[in-house]
């Protein structure tokens, strides 16, 4: 694979402050159109990743390369779409004014901008300043600036923080509709129930080392994880369908039961054997926050 | 280049003139200038020169300190008042130089000096003109003075950006801001007041201390005005010394400390990881 197939390369990414490193041998990369959830701790080294590949801070080793261009450099700045965690704008500026300051810095016409702000419903706020404006507004604003022009990579750092559930909808409807225009977007988040559907894959950071980088079904095959099934047993009958399938008794009537991805079907089929003992079942996959606990507890000695 | 540079000085612009800088700027110096315009017109008869000259004669000294003064007020916060409020860092990640966004903070930075300056001097010019006369000399003078005053401050504004950008936060700026404006318009002078008299006259009074007072922007401008009108040194007494140097050395002066502060402020901004 080279430079131009992917947007975004990283490899053997290390930093460190002082002498505490930051950031040790992270290597992903991220190809055109793809999401990518980047999860972990506060102090995993999330936002610094981020920050190196914007050219804010400068790595100790390894290599960067955005669309094939070093980061910080114009080309590289051009192709970068980000919004930062806590999004900041001039307050005595509009809305308006703010967004075609930007637009005229990533060299689009400044005609672009009244189309962006409605796309995130703030034309009626346009002409406010921006230190009337909420932290949902403000947040709309900043998602405004990272659609202008045509940027190859997203960065967004826990886009969602301070939005309402429909303001959120609408953020992951522009990242679907980013993706779809070809834009790698690498997102920062600790929403895991929004995240698992909503991107391609994940990649989970733990004490400055990336622990996992791979697809939902994927990492749950490699972790193992077993599939939960619940079931509801007729009255009184509990005790013969735990006898019958092991498992633990939850309550009067529940069954709980644990089994593999590759033993669910021998299951289905013990229990469906069963007949009217049972009355009802679910199953629940392993979910993004138990793969989430499982990477970060192999790193913990 | 052009077209980003721009893009941050008319942003910057409106900052000024909605936090309300621009009308404050001009207010102070519209005052200061009104009230040393007539308070000093009592020397008129007794020099034979119309009220404008010594109007220019007082408002040089007023300048002296308002303009360096308006300038760091203005500069101080330009890098470390938006690193700290989280601008800066979104700002920087598009394809924008360093040295893009300090001349287009320059540029309207000093587009709020110039109309301050060119306001409140202008008026009290004015005002003098009105009231007590004034002939083409003076006239002129006091165009020396706007223009002078403009350049003064544009070497103060970039020497707020370095202070602004080797400063951690607002406040450190503020306060670095401040001994600034001391230790260059205040203390630099009691410093050569002090050599002079230890020196009793002797080859520092003759050689080096006119370049050192050159070498000062704040004095450089003194030296320049002063020059520039007989009239003037007359009343500010300060002929002596600019009578030592040869004539290019105080407007080269004024002319390279912006120039020199702006490439030290871009070094110190290099250094600024947001």
């Amino acid at each position: 694979m080279t430079d131009r197939d992917t947007a975004l390369t990283i490899a053997g990414l290390d930093k460190s402050y002082g002498r505490t490193p930051v950031l040790e041998g992270i290597t992903i990369h991220l190809a055109p159109g793809e999401r990518v959830a980047l999860l972990g701790h506060n102090g995993a080294g999330k936002s610094t990743l981020i920050r190196l590949i914007l050219g804010l801070t400068h790595p100790g080793a390894g290599t960067i390369r955005v669309v094939g261009h070093a980061p910080g450099s114009a080309a590289a700045r051009a192709a970068t779409a980000y919004l930062p965690e806590q999004v900041a704008f001039h307050k005595s500026l509009t809305g308006r004014e703010q967004l075609t300051t930007f637009a005229r810095l990533a060299g689009e016409h400044p005609r672009t901008v009244a189309p962006l702000l409605e796309r995130v419903g703030l034309i009626d706020a346009a002409d406010r300043r921006i230190g009337t404006y909420s932290k949902g507004m403000r947040q709309r604003l900043g998602l405004a600036q990272a659609l202008l022009g045509r940027r190859r990579v997203a960065l967004l750092d826990e886009p969602t923080s301070g939005l309402d559930p429909i303001s959120r909808h609408d953020l992951y409807a522009v990242v679907d509709e980013m993706a779809a225009n070809g834009t790698a977007l690498l997102i920062a988040s600790h929403a895991l129930t929004e995240l698992e559907a909503r991107t391609d894959r994940i990649a989970i950071m733990a004490k400055g080392r990336l622990v996992a980088d791979d697809s939902l079904v994927n990492l749950a095959r490699a972790a193992a994880l077993p599939t939960r099934i619940r079931l509801t047993a007729r009255d009184g009958t509990a005790d013969a369908v735990q006898a019958e399938l092991g498992g633990d008794r939850k309550n009067g009537r529940t069954v709980e039961l644990h089994c593999t991805t590759d033993q669910k079907m021998a299951q289905l089929a013990r229990i469906s054997a069963l007949g009217d003992a049972v009355r009802d079942i679910e199953m629940v996959p392993p979910s993004l926050e138990d793969l989430y606990r499982h990477y970060c507890a192999e790193l913990r000695p | 280049m052009i077209a980003r540079l721009l893009a941050i000085a008319i942003a910057e612009f409106r900052i000024q003139t909605r936090n309300r800088w621009l009308a404050s700027a001009t207010v102070l110096m519209l005052l200061f200038a009104l009230a040393l315009t007539f308070a000093g017109s009592a020397p008129t008869g007794t020099l034979g020169v119309d009220l404008l000259t010594v109007a220019v004669a007082s408002m040089t000294t007023l300048a002296v300190y308002l303009a360096p003064f308006l300038a760091l007020m203005i500069a101080f916060d330009a890098v470390a008042g938006e690193a700290e409020r989280g601008t800066l860092g979104l700002t920087l990640t598009y394809p924008l130089s360093r040295g893009e966004m300090l001349l287009g903070k320059f540029t309207a930075h000093l587009a709020v000096l110039a109309i301050a300056i060119t306001l409140g001097l202008g008026a009290a010019g004015l005002a003098a003109w009105l009231a007590g006369g004034a002939g083409t000399e003076s006239a002129r003078a006091l165009a020396r003075l706007i223009a002078t005053s403009i350049l003064l401050g544009a070497s103060f504004l970039a020497l707020g950006y370095a202070a602004s950008a080797l400063s951690g936060s607002g406040a450190a700026a503020a306060g670095l801001a401040v001994g600034l404006w001391l230790v260059l318009v205040v203390l630099y002078d009691l410093g050569l007041l002090g050599a002079l008299v230890f020196d009793q006259g002797g080859d520092f009074t003759k050689h080096i201390f006119p370049w050192l007072l050159a070498a000062n922007p704040a004095d450089a401008f003194r030296l320049w005005n002063v020059a520039g009108s007989q009239e003037v040194a007359l009343i500010s007494g300060m002929a002596g010394a600019g009578k030592a140097l040869p004539g290019w050395a105080a407007p080269l002066s004024l002319f390279l400390w912006p120039v020199l502060a702006l490439v030290l402020a871009r070094a110190a901004f290099a250094r600024v990881e947001p």
